[in-house]
């Protein structure tokens, strides 16, 4: 590859992620407004597609305030963070054939790696802001994030097992015959689970639940600095989605179409049903979150580790 | 666990019901006559003022946004002089309404008074008054009262009979 397409796929992944975190601001505020009989934002630009950009006007001249209380060189760079991470961890997957940033071998643990990374945003966010709703939220996080990342970790090592390689590229190429969400159905739900509360996006947003801790470890941020933990966020169940793609529904393989379109049209539906997630489910009891992880979820994935090592070394 | 999914594709068949919202500046929504909106105040059939100064609506008013003085014509009709509602204190409550003897103020089904400039939203007589009867066609206070006024006896109003002079009944 040359110099300029290497720069090329840099840039254009890092701005279509980020166009994609912003439209998907947009379709998750259309989505729900649908599954609740109501109509969303329709009216700047065609079917409101433009509310985003004045949203973004809008956050971007809105005053940004730093409590005096607050940690401040912590403070302000705790948002930095999360972005950064996640959008780090774009680097390594395979959109295309040829459409990926780097070509890693241990392209799942870079991934896992850097969702970790994510926590000490959120939880420096908490620590800096001086405040007991954004310590909670923070305290939460932490909790809830290093959790489900185990599992999140066990329940991809069954398609690591099936691919024999760490390398996103060759998982997706091991897949030409069979997607491994047929093989690695419990793999999957689990994954899709702590994909959810890794990410911290409702129904497990227990650590900005607006009902209990009025936002949780973003309660006094404002403006810009806001903004970048919605960004995150968004930026994140983007990630999530085209790692599930990657890992479970044969990235970019699929008859007809070009490859880049595949894997979009992939992503975005498990976007969409995140999305429907959020519009269905309540959240559950802090307590019953990290029950249900530790005592349900991770013998699960040992479980699901534990049986597909058995079949291929039985097949083998 | 399956109530969880269940929830799931219920709210998904969502997608294919018809949606609430009405669509408002395009679709106007459909408001019952009996609206407490924008207040008015009307006139009789025959085109005069039916309000007649008595401070009831003012009086009222739980927040005192209605301002009114009293004046009388050569014939005996008392009218307002001025007539002052301010509708930035107005809470559309319908009292003023309950109270006029006279069906002069009313409130009607519109709604859309948002101005820019809040001295805007004073509404003076020329403002409030309207060419027409509204809720009560047909209705004249003058007519039916058994009040003189100019042009019209004492007894000369509908459904009054002639007055009658109780002296004469003496033996």
């Amino acid at each position: 590859m040359g110099e300029l397409q290497i720069l090329t796929v840099i840039f254009g992944v890092a701005l279509a992620a980020l166009v994609v975190a912003a439209l998907n601001i947009w379709l998750e505020r259309r989505l729900l407004a649908l599954w609740q009989d109501r109509y969303g934002p329709n009216r700047v630009g065609p079917f409101g597609l433009l509310q985003v950009l004045a949203d973004m006007i809008k956050i971007i001249t809105k005053e940004d305030w730093v409590p005096p209380f607050a940690d401040r060189p912590v403070f302000v760079a705790a948002p930095g963070i999360v972005v950064v991470t996640v959008l780090t961890a774009y680097a390594v997957i395979p959109f295309a054939p040829g459409i990926e940033v780097v070509r890693l071998d241990t392209g799942v643990l870079f991934f896992l790696a850097m969702s970790s990374l994510g926590v000490y945003s959120v939880v420096l966010a908490g620590w800096a802001s001086d405040s007991k709703y954004a310590l909670i939220g923070g305290l939460r996080a932490v909790a809830q994030m290093l959790g489900y990342e185990v599992y999140m970790g066990l329940s991809v090592m069954g398609v690591v097992m099936l691919a024999g390689s760490f390398n996103l590229r060759e998982i997706v190429e091991a897949q030409k015959g069979l997607w491994f969400c047929f093989p690695q159905v419990l793999g999957l739900v689990i994954f899709v689970i702590a994909g959810v509360a890794e990410m911290h996006r409702l129904p497990f947003d227990l650590p900005e639940a607006e009902s209990e801790l009025v936002a949780g470890y973003h309660s006094e941020y404002s403006a810009m600095k806001f903004g970048m933990f919605f960004l995150g966020e968004y930026l994140g169940i983007t990630l999530i989605s085209a790692m599930i793609t990657t890992l479970f529904f044969g990235g970019w393989l699929g008859p007809w179409l070009p490859p880049l379109l595949w894997f979009a049209l992939k992503t975005f539906l498990i976007i969409v049903f995140f999305i429907l997630l959020r519009a269905s489910l309540p959240r559950p009891r802090y307590d019953q979150l990290m029950a249900w992880g530790w005592k349900l979820i991770l013998p699960l994935a040992l479980v699901n580790i534990l049986v597909t090592g058995g079949i291929l070394l039985a097949w083998r | 666990m399956w109530s969880h999914v269940r929830t799931i594709a219920l709210v998904f068949l969502h997608m294919f019901r018809k949606r609430e919202t009405v669509l408002y500046p395009e679709v106007r929504p459909d408001i019952p006559p009996r609206w407490r909106g924008r207040i008015i105040l009307s006139r009789d059939p025959d085109g005069g003022e039916r309000c007649v100064a008595c401070y009831l609506c003012a009086a009222a008013c739980p927040v005192s946004c209605i301002t009114l003085q009293a004046a009388e014509d050569g014939q005996g009709r008392r009218y307002p002089a001025f007539f002052r509602i301010n509708f930035s204190r107005c809470i559309f409550c319908g009292f003023c309404e309950e109270a006029c003897p006279t069906y002069a103020i009313q409130l009607t089904p519109d709604f859309e008074m948002g101005e820019y400039d809040r001295q805007n939203l004073v509404y003076e007589k020329e403002d409030l008054l309207i060419s027409g009867p509204g809720k009560h066609p047909g209705y004249n206070f003058y007519r039916v009262a058994g009040l003189a006024v100019g042009g019209k006896g004492k007894g000369e109003a509908e459904g009054e009979a002639p007055p009658v002079d109780v002296k004469s009944l003496l033996p």
